[in-house]
């Protein structure tokens, strides 16, 4: 499942390793998993343009969801002679020897999004967002916009068991924890998906007095709550109204309901985490600054106040 | 015995089931059957399971077809992807809806003739041909869709996932009378006969005349189309083509849709009405879970018990029992009639 995009970087990659770069220029180069999920296309495409920016010289390898893959890119990297190297790690195991060998050929690592389970000091830093964080971001909107008003929410939970489902559930929970106005009265799974996140939500109107009962929904991505949207709009409410809707990831079609007035808010996952790595990797160049081990991309606040046409025209050609 | 009270006896079984889970789930979930009007369509519970189990039910008549010839279709979920796809792009591409439409279907007829031949011509196992184009299928929506959720706000297509026509929803109406054709195409005419035929002794059946390779073709077609029209459905319900997620799995609840509905996957007789029964078990179930308000957790735990329940049930051993301790009791008084498989 090559996007467009995807094709041309790995094209560009492999035309780069024969390619000498004559400018003083840095090379870096960038090992993405693959493009699974239309945030990952948006990740390439920004550390594209974050890299065209800086005047940097990335050279990209896409991964294609196998960790072998990565490894020949690193090695490939590192016989290049890159000056760091990005990595979006597709697992968190087996990395060690591959990182050993770029800490002896002194090229920094800097992990992208997701994590290792090597040793600290073989790589620069980590660059991520905080889930829990997230759920919490969405929670504390939801107390301030109920502002002490009694409020039944119901939850759209992600896959049952994965880290996000469950790590943005419990930033959620510790939000509202405290403040008895709130309470979740329903929690399913939509699996992350539009249709399921449609279905259960028209299960939750039914189970809860034709969703008289039902004061906000509180979803653990975006595309859930595109599905359930349109299922409280078939029910006869108003989104964004009788129901309020908050949720995570800000991918470019919820700004668009946000427009309609049909969603309250949404917490971005940036898919911007090249900037964040880049600036880290300038200090440390400059002047050997070390940045800390992790670097917490900002988990933003969206609401309908924040121009979200604009927001949506400058995200949905990024690749989502 | 009339051909009404034969066909009464043959889906009894799942009559009984389906009964049984909406009892069941009444009982979990005390206000279930309220039904109502709202926005110009039926509302309430039991319309849900209808409408949400258009998908597996229209999947579930096709696969009937497809199993009755003693083979298998596991790509009509990656097929429905595929034609999900392809009428999202059709019509973000300023296509007509009646061209979209065209397109999508062409494109599922087109994925069953890809079947029938590796099948039929070319001899491969069901299980492993069609094993093929569930896993490619799901690339090719990808390559289609870009990998993203390729969305559309055309009013025509969006109404087929979501309108009401007399306050039935679109769904609803389309499985029932996709269902109903099937069934009579299959049963007023010797297609029905053929196509079991092929199922019991595909080598007989060709001695005899029938035109097994020409006939298993059409069925896998068939369930291409039937694919196809779920796909639509998925697409338009959710006004956006989810190649990652459309039909996914759901080749496995078709699947045992047919099993609940009681055909054989050794092939041969067939109910496509059974099957729909099956679907509407399945969805049942699914929906009943879901009003329930269990922790996600035990989804899947619930959904397995309850239908390991259905299949024990109809099992041939306990079955035979079940006759067994029925002519005990009754075979003073008069001869039972057999029980019609």
């Amino acid at each position: 499942m090559l996007s467009k995009k995807a094709w041309i970087g790995a094209c560009a990659a492999a035309s780069m390793g024969f390619a000498v770069s004559a400018a003083t220029a840095q090379t870096i180069g960038f090992s993405q998993i693959g493009s699974e999920s239309g945030w990952r296309a948006a990740e390439t495409t920004l550390t594209h343009q974050e890299a065209e920016k800086r005047g940097i010289d990335l050279k990209f390898a896409d991964a294609q969801q196998k960790q072998e893959n990565q490894i020949k890119a690193l090695r490939s990297f590192i016989a290049q002679g890159v000056d760091a190297i990005l990595l979006a790690p597709v697992v968190a195991t087996g990395w060690d020897s591959v990182l050993e060998e770029a800490q002896e050929a002194e090229i920094p690592v800097v992990l992208l999004d997701r994590m290792v389970d090597s040793s600290k000091d073989l790589y620069l830093t980590a660059v991520g967002s905080d889930l829990v964080h997230e759920g919490n971001v969405a929670g504390k909107w939801l107390v301030d916009a109920t502002d002490g008003e009694a409020c039944n929410i119901v939850e759209l939970q992600g896959t049952t068991g994965s880290s996000p489902a469950i790590d943005r559930k419990k930033g959620f929970e510790d939000a509202i924890a405290g403040h008895d106005n709130l309470e979740i009265i329903r929690s399913q799974t939509g699996d992350f998906t539009r249709t399921k996140g449609k279905e259960v939500m028209e299960s939750f109107l039914k189970a809860e007095d034709g969703g008289k009962n039902i004061c906000a929904l509180y979803a653990h991505n975006d595309d859930m709550a595109v599905g359930a949207i349109q299922a409280i709009k078939e029910a006869g409410l108003k989104p964004g109204e009788d129901i309020l809707v908050v949720s995570i990831d800000a991918v470019p079609d919820i700004f668009k309901a946000m427009a309609a007035g049909e969603a309250n808010a949404t917490v971005e996952l940036t898919p911007n985490m090249a900037g964040p790595a880049f600036d880290a990797l300038a200090a440390y160049m400059k002047d050997g600054t070390m940045p800390p081990k992790f670097i917490q991309t900002e988990s933003k606040l969206f609401t309908p106040d924040d121009d979200p046409m604009a927001v949506y025209e400058e995200k949905k050609d990024l690749g989502y | 015995m009339s051909a009404a009270g034969h066909l009464l006896r043959r889906i009894a079984p799942q009559l009984v089931t389906l009964a049984a889970t909406l009892l069941l789930i009444a009982i979990v979930f005390p206000g279930f059957f309220e039904i109502s009007i709202a926005n110009g369509r039926l509302y309430g519970s039991p319309i849900d399971i209808l409408n949400r189990g258009a998908p597996v039910a229209l999947l579930a008549i096709g696969m009937t077809l497809v199993i009755a010839t003693k083979g298998i279709d596991l790509s009509v979920g990656a097929v429905m992807a595929i034609c999900g796809a392809v009428a999202a792009a059709a019509i973000t591409s300023g296509m007509g809806l009646v061209a979209t439409l065209a397109l999508a279907l062409g494109a599922g007829l087109a994925c069953g003739l890809w079947n029938g031949l590796l099948v039929s011509v070319l001899g491969i196992q069901p299980i492993v041909a069609t094993l093929i184009l569930m896993v490619a299928g799901r690339g090719i929506a990808q390559l289609i869709t870009e990998g993203a959720i390729l969305t559309f706000s055309n009013e025509g297509l969006i109404f087929i996932g979501s309108g009401a026509f007399f306050s039935v929803p679109m769904p609803v109406l389309i499985w029932v009378l996709a269902g109903a054709l099937v069934a009579l195409v299959v049963r007023r005419s010797a297609l029905g006969m053929l196509i079991e035929a092929i199922g019991i002794n595909r080598r007989a059946s060709t001695l005899a005349g029938i035109n097994a390779r020409v006939l298993l073709i059409a069925v896998y077609m068939a369930s291409g189309l039937c694919a196809a029209l779920a796909g639509i459905i998925a697409a338009a319900d959710i006004r956006g083509a989810d190649a990652n997620n459309a039909g996914l799995w759901l080749e496995l609840d078709a699947i045992l849709a047919v099993v609940i509905g009681g055909t054989s996957l050794l092939g041969g007789r067939f109910s496509i009405l059974a099957s729909l029964i099956g679907a509407m078990i399945i969805q049942a179930v699914n929906t009943g879970i879901l009003l329930s308000g269990f922790p996600p957790e035990y989804n899947l735990i619930i959904k397995a018990a309850i239908i390991l329940v259905i299949l024990v049930m109809q099992s041939p051993a306990v079955r035979t029992t079940l006759i067994f301790l029925r002519r005990d009791k009754t075979s003073s008084q008069s001869e039972t009639e057999p029980v019609v498989q």
